[in-house]
């Protein structure tokens, strides 16, 4: 979903000190107001709600009241192999999307940033990924996929190389399948990420470089890698994050099977909370994937405090 | 410019390269329209072709039939529009403050988009659906408008400030050494400056709710109140035993009007990020 949040924006390190005007500070509170209130009652009330839910044995349908049970919840959850399976698969499934996502982005990225024609074809076919909803892309593959009717297998009959397979039903191939699916939904975010990245590469120091001699990859890897690594930190940690969360994408392409070969952990917590009203379960779920997550943020973070001491 | 000249067979393979990530992209896009135009006869061959022998237009017809979709058009649109608007109204004037001032509340509330990228949503959703619950706001679409506002608003927050922090103080200060009130400037001076960033931010967050299927999954319970990509999902039945041409069909009906919006706003988004990691 959202993407310009990878673009680290430093301040503007020029700006003046002390041009605030001292007598806005009560206009500010006004001006807040309309959306710092349903922050507070929506976003970050919840959130807190959620956490102590964690602590209880709330439950759907429940009559008696619900009680506080301490640690409880994370105890069991230490011992819920599926839900420890389901982490597992959540954690290669963002690495499984995000490193091969990184990796073709900047190859595009550097392409992009070429003087090439029908770069501009390449610009507008990459809004069909980024504008689609999750559920559509899901449905899309689904069809490429169909062992009878998909494309894929009818392209690898085409080309003698067997008769295909059911790739989201089998059990080695699911997983892969909708790894593939993630990386072709989030390759338009990253590349334009990255190219806005590149665009931050003083052209100047390109050429001084070329004319000391340097070669295509020594260029690369000191002009433009150290310029870009900021963005690059930022789009990554990121991707890893939304992908760590994501939920709708493989909903729609496997709905977690084969055998929970593809059930990462927001659909196991979604199935627990929804389908079976665990709420207290499912919440200390969410703590634990928040504490994973608050690793790759404090990452992201300590990037973008990088990339501003850089520039 | 010369040194930085590729060799004939680097460009070559740069050409390559490129012809790659178009086919990978276009692909599957490409066959979901092929299939939302095939007639049953051709969806149960053997041998699928791109291109329809026989395109129909039957697919289409049958997805209305088969389920409620221009309700569900319906119910998305009330809830993309209505959340675009009250968010960006009501972030505008916060972003505005986050923009001018370097207060705590701004770097709280930066600090805030920044960390609300990374809640996992069920740890939300969790609480919010017994809060629903009990105001009994379960299966409406106003209780979703309310969630889908606080769910875009980092994100328009974080558009907006950019377009504030476009607008030259310089005008600002000028127009109140004019002699114009502090509003009168925000409205006269600023506010036309921003108009275009306003628009584009409230179609951004006007797609992002149109495509969102988690929250309404959990809080839409009967098909007549459910959105767009909810009643989607419907298609794929039990077991995953899909009828493919109408399934194609309304999935390829459901893309065009974000990819409409997108095309108009995409300049602005990609423009507006390059300009801000420019100026970084």
């Amino acid at each position: 979903m959202t993407l310009a949040t990878a673009t680290p924006r430093s301040r503007k390190r020029s700006e003046p000190k002390g041009t605030d005007r001292k007598q806005t500070d009560y206009g500010a509170w006004f001006l807040v107001l309309p959306a710092l209130i349903p922050i507070l009652v929506l976003s970050v009330g919840p959130l807190l709600y959620g956490i102590s839910l964690a602590f209880t044995d709330s439950q759907a349908g429940r009559t008696e009241p619900t009680a506080w049970i301490g640690t409880l919840n994370f105890q069991d959850l230490l011992h819920d192999t599926l839900f420890w399976d389901s982490f597992r698969i959540g954690l290669l499934w963002a690495i499984g999307v995000s490193v091969p996502q990184f990796l073709l982005a900047l190859g595009l990225a550097l392409l992009l940033n070429q003087n090439l024609r029908f770069r501009w074809l390449a610009r507008a076919l990459a809004i069909v990924p980024w504008a689609m909803p999750e559920v559509v892309v899901g449905i899309m593959w689904r069809l490429v996929y169909n062992p009878d009717a998909g494309i894929l297998n009818e392209t690898i009959r085409n080309l003698g190389l067997g008769e295909g397979r059911d790739w989201l039903t089998g059990l080695a191939t699911a997983l892969p399948a909708v790894i593939v699916v993630g990386i072709w939904a989030g390759m338009p975010q990253t590349t334009v990420a990255l190219l806005a990245g590149l665009q931050n590469t003083p052209h100047e120091l390109h050429e001084a470089a070329a004319l000391d001699g340097a070669g295509a990859w020594r260029r690369f890897r000191t002009v433009t890698w150290p310029a870009l690594k900021p963005v690059a930190l930022a789009i990554t940690a990121l991707n890893f994050i939304w992908n760590f969360n994501s939920f709708a994408l493989v909903y729609v392409l496997t709905n977690g099977g084969p055998g929970g070969r593809t059930r990462l952990p927001m659909l196991f917590a979604y199935e627990e909370a929804f389908r079976y009203g665990q709420f207290g379960y499912a919440a200390a779920m969410g703590c634990v994937m928040v504490a994973v997550i608050s690793v790759m943020l404090a990452l992201y973070l300590v990037g973008r405090l990088k990339g501003g001491d850089e520039q | 410019m010369t040194t930085l000249r590729t060799s004939r067979s680097g460009r070559a393979g740069q050409y390559l390269a490129l012809l790659c990530y178009l086919v990978f992209l276009a692909f599957p896009f490409l066959w979901l329209i092929s299939t939302a135009f095939k007639p049953p006869r051709e969806l149960g061959s053997l041998h699928p072709t791109w291109i329809p022998k026989d395109p129909t237009l039957e697919n289409f017809r049958q997805a209305f039939d088969e389920q409620p979709l221009l309700q569900a058009a319906g119910n998305s649109l009330i809830a993309a529009l209505s959340a675009a608007l009250i968010a960006v109204v009501i972030a505008t004037p916060m972003a505005y403050v986050m923009a001018r001032n370097r207060g705590k509340l701004s770097t709280a509330a930066t600090g805030w988009v920044v960390i609300s990228q990374a809640f996992p949503f069920v740890l939300v959703i969790i609480p919010l659906f017994l809060i629903l619950k009990n105001l009994h706001l379960i299966n409406s679409l106003f209780g979703l408008i309310m969630v889908y506002v606080v769910w875009s608003l980092p994100f328009a927050l974080w558009m907006l400030v950019g377009y504030v922090r476009a607008v030259p103080r310089e005008l600002e200060e000028a127009a109140s050494v004019d002699g114009a009130g502090r509003v009168r400037t925000l409205v006269s001076v600023t506010a036309p400056l921003l108009a275009p960033g306003i628009v584009a931010t409230a179609l951004f967050a006007f797609i992002t709710a149109w495509n969102e299927f988690f929250f309404a999954l959990v809080l839409l319970k009967t098909p007549e109140k459910q959105t767009l990509p909810v009643v989607l999902t419907h298609f794929l039945g039990a077991e995953g035993v899909a009828d493919l041409g109408p399934l194609a069909a309304a999935a390829f009906l459901a893309t065009i009007p974000s990819l409409v919006i997108f095309a108009i706003i995409q300049k602005r988004i990609t423009g507006g990020m390059l300009a801000g990691a420019v100026k970084a």
